[in-house]
């Protein structure tokens, strides 16, 4: 708890512009300076911060086997026909 | 052909001249998260897998007309995007992109945070309890990242899908789905928040 403007209700909603370097240069300062004297939204911005990091190791699925060949024989159909 | 300028330059060249090695390393490398993306705009999985097929054939069939005024992989996932709405479209299935609503609503339950009648208003009640170092390597929790992700409003799964998963920037987005940045910043906001939630849940349910 610090004595600064922003509530904490405010400062959760501005972290992920914050995280992403989104905010005009005034506003970020607000957010880094009631970070440094608020364990509770520290806290709660390293969650956000982790979440994407968790997003970034997120694998997809492929393209099912049959799909990929059909689309490498268009490929070869099509381009001979330019030939 | 249009001389296509910058880093995609090589890579276009051997498409046009039908090395097929090039072009499968495309597909091998861009297929999934085009899945997932059209996933997020189509209703089963079967017709994203289309909707790729689809977007790979317009490829090849175009790619002589590309122009290089945007990255060659914004050009594939454009068409792709055009390609999954038209599927939408057809399949009748109420998609709101073109009605966008963005509530201001807190993110956070607002329970957690102490009232006017309380000795600091807007504060904690108390503090989140942070997160074991390391958590997201957790296979547990990826599971529960992607299903996550899987139960977001359409235009949150695309934008976080493209932003955080993919690793587009932020005017990448935007172009791609037609998002002004003010919205897209939003949506990403508001998905983020929510995917956070449920790996909060799911540590306090489990108690790691």
């Amino acid at each position: 708890m610090n004595d600064d403007e922003s509530t904490c209700a405010e400062v959760v909603e501005l972290v992920s512009d914050y995280l992403d370097g989104n905010l005009p240069a005034p506003e970020a300062e607000r957010v880094a300076d009631h970070l440094s004297g608020c364990p509770g939204c520290t806290a709660y911005f390293e969650q956000v911060r982790a979440t994407t990091a968790g997003l970034g190791r997120v694998t997809t699925e492929d393209l099912p086997t049959d799909v990929r060949t059909n689309l490498l024989e268009a490929f070869r159909v099509s381009r001979k026909s330019e030939e | 052909m249009a001389e296509v300028p910058g880093e995609d330059a090589g890579l276009v060249a051997r498409l046009r001249a039908g090395e097929e090695e090039a072009f499968a390393l495309l597909v091998d490398s861009w297929s999934a998260s085009m899945l997932r993306l059209a996933r997020s705009i189509v209703s089963t999985e079967a017709t994203a897998a289309e909707v790729v097929q689809e977007t790979w054939l317009a490829v090849v069939a175009s790619v002589d007309g590309f122009e290089g005024r945007s990255s060659l992989r914004t050009w594939v996932y454009r068409i792709l995007v055009n390609a999954a709405k038209r599927r939408a479209a057809q399949e009748q299935r109420a998609v709101p992109w073109a009605s966008l609503r963005l509530t201001d609503e807190p993110t956070v339950d607002p329970d957690v945070f102490q009232g006017a009648d309380e000795p600091y208003p807007g504060h904690w009640r108390s503090f989140p309890e942070p997160w074991p170092e390391q958590v997201t390597l957790s296979r547990e929790v990826l599971r529960v990242i992607r299903a996550a992700v899987e139960r977001l409003p359409a235009q949150q799964r695309a934008v976080i899908t493209l932003r955080d998963i993919e690793g587009c920037t932020g005017p990448e987005t935007c172009e791609l789905l037609d998002l002004s940045e003010g919205n897209q910043r939003v949506l990403l906001h508001r998905a983020r928040a929510a995917v956070r939630r449920e790996i909060a849940d799911y540590l306090g349910k489990d108690g790691e």
